[in-house]
């Protein structure tokens, strides 16, 4: 059974994000405008007023409100939907922990921009990093469509009943949020039926003013490290459940991501680069320019980043001589970029090869292709057993 | 992973309030305990209304505390007009 091929519209990655949520038919939907990520609430009000999308639009004062509208409609059996991004982020920060806690099955669209302290109205992954430790489960993404179709995929996994957590999609603020390309758009009866799965699982447990149960209870000691360990386990089966849902995906929409991680050219690579977002694409075409002058270079894009894909990572890279991580954010304290320190955890898996660091784009810089040329050429130094430095802030670092 | 099994019934933080918002086992956190004298209480019920925890339990002819869930806050000794209701300390008990 194959999906119906959906319509092709140029839109933004806004665009594209107000259409994946709106498809899937939530039955609350509380957001608050910010930059880059307001053209989402604009669409979905638009959707809303127009008939098309049939949700409770709850207007709120701010983010924290948005976080509890919708954590507190999914523990009422509802699905919901919210978008957001840096200050907005913060502002809901114990919302979202709590969501996680609370195990609601939240999606948020999350538009990557970096975080207060100096005033930045620009793309970073820094929002993102700073939520690394709620409990939610976070995605990023490289274009508009897979915007859309991760959003869909994002409720099939929040609410699965071996999972029940919140998810967050993100995707590069300035850049993808703004940038238009064609977006094919699924079928309203072929979304139904893609999530139509969940309805044949057991029903979560909700709110029910017939059956008086507390929520969020439950904190002193044995209980609440229970509560704690079955979250992990959760998070643990959230990584084979995103693969399974991104392949179901692939079969009935003809479009598939790879799931936690996509490999490009890594096969027969001597080393690899590895990045997320909207870097993804320009790498690619680096790494095709350096394939065709015989550089023996391979790509993977980081998808998942919680859970960590820890075995799917250790199996690509294991036998490589050499990664290089280009993270658009910083690990303060460790001085290096999160997904490289992330990684760097995994060496005794993958061996003790050079694993370099470059941060690059904090701020809106483009990550350009002279940049990427660069991050390849010194890795592959780094592979063939020379001298490298392990961190490297490429705008601020010249190329000797 | 391999914890096999929990105390927990649910996978997430949910408890059963079946017995009125008795959900946390607060009873454990008790230092003084409320006694009610049944000749004083008159059954106005002012007690149970302002229990916290709403662990006063209705009697024919009087109010007492679930004493598995009462915190010994003292609100209810507060509260009770006819001063039915003395908090002792628990050391004065033996169970």
């Amino acid at each position: 059974m194959k999906a119906k091929q959906g319509e092709l519209k140029v839109m933004t990655g806004n665009s594209a994000a107000a259409y994946g949520a709106m498809l899937c038919r939530p039955d609350v939907v509380a957001s608050y405008p910010i930059t880059p990520q307001t053209e989402v609430v604009e669409q979905l009000s638009r959707f809303h007023a127009d008939g098309t999308l049939e949700a409770e639009m709850i207007e709120v004062e701010g983010e924290n409100s948005a976080m509890n509208a919708v954590a507190a409609a999914t523990l009422a059996g509802g699905r919901a939907f919210t978008a957001t991004s840096s200050w907005g982020l913060v502002y809901m920060y114990d919302a979202v922990l709590q969501a996680a806690g609370f195990r609601a099955p939240v999606v948020m669209a999350n538009v990557n921009r970096e975080t207060p302290g100096i005033l930045a109205v620009s793309s970073g992954q820094q929002d993102m990093i700073q939520t690394r430790d709620t409990g939610w489960i976070q995605v990023i993404v490289e274009n508009s469509q897979e915007i859309l179709d991760t959003i869909i995929m994002a409720f099939r996994l929040a609410e699965d009943y071996d999972i029940q957590l919140p998810v967050m999609v993100n995707y590069d603020g300035f850049y993808i949020s703004y940038l238009a390309e064609g977006v094919r758009i699924p079928a309203r009866e072929d979304v139904d039926r893609f999530l139509s799965v969940l309805k044949t699982q057991p029903q979560r447990t909700i709110m029910d003013p017939t059956r008086p149960i507390g929520a969020g209870s439950h904190g002193l000691m044995t209980e609440f490290m229970e509560l704690r360990y079955r979250h992990c386990a959760a998070l643990d089966r959230a990584k084979k459940k995103f693969d399974d849902i991104d392949k179901d995906y692939g079969d009935f929409f003809g479009r598939s991501y790879g799931g936690q991680i996509e490999e490009y050219r890594t096969e027969d690579a001597d080393f690899v680069i590895l990045t997320s977002g909207s870097a993804v694409g320009t790498s690619r075409t680096v790494v095709d320019a350096k394939r065709t002058e015989g550089v023996k270079v391979g790509l993977i894009k980081l998808r998942m980043f919680r859970p960590f894909p820890q075995e799917k990572l250790i199996k690509a890279i294991k036998g490589k001589k050499a990664v290089g991580v280009i993270d658009r954010s910083v690990n303060f304290g460790w001085n290096c970029g999160p997904i490289y320190s992330e990684l760097r955890a995994l060496t005794p898996e993958i061996g003790n090869i050079p694993i370099l660091s470059f941060i690059d784009g904090l701020a809106s810089i483009d990550i350009t292709k002279p940049h990427i040329e660069r991050v390849i050429d010194d890795v592959a130094n780094a592979a063939k057993g020379k001298p490298y430095q392990a961190v490297t802030w490429i705008p601020l670092e010249e190329r000797e | 992973m391999a914890v096999k099994k929990f105390s927990t019934k649910y996978e997430a933080a949910w408890s059963d309030a079946d017995q009125l918002l008795l959900c946390l086992d607060t009873g454990t956190w008790r230092t003084k305990r409320p006694v009610v004298d049944k000749e004083k209480c008159t059954y106005c019920g002012l007690c149970a209304i302002y229990c916290p925890p709403q662990c006063m339990i209705t009697r024919p002819d009087f109010f007492e505390p679930n004493l598995n869930f009462c915190k010994g806050c003292g609100i209810c000794a507060k509260e009770c007009l006819r001063g039915a209701i003395t908090m002792r300390p628990e050391g004065d008990f033996t169970s």
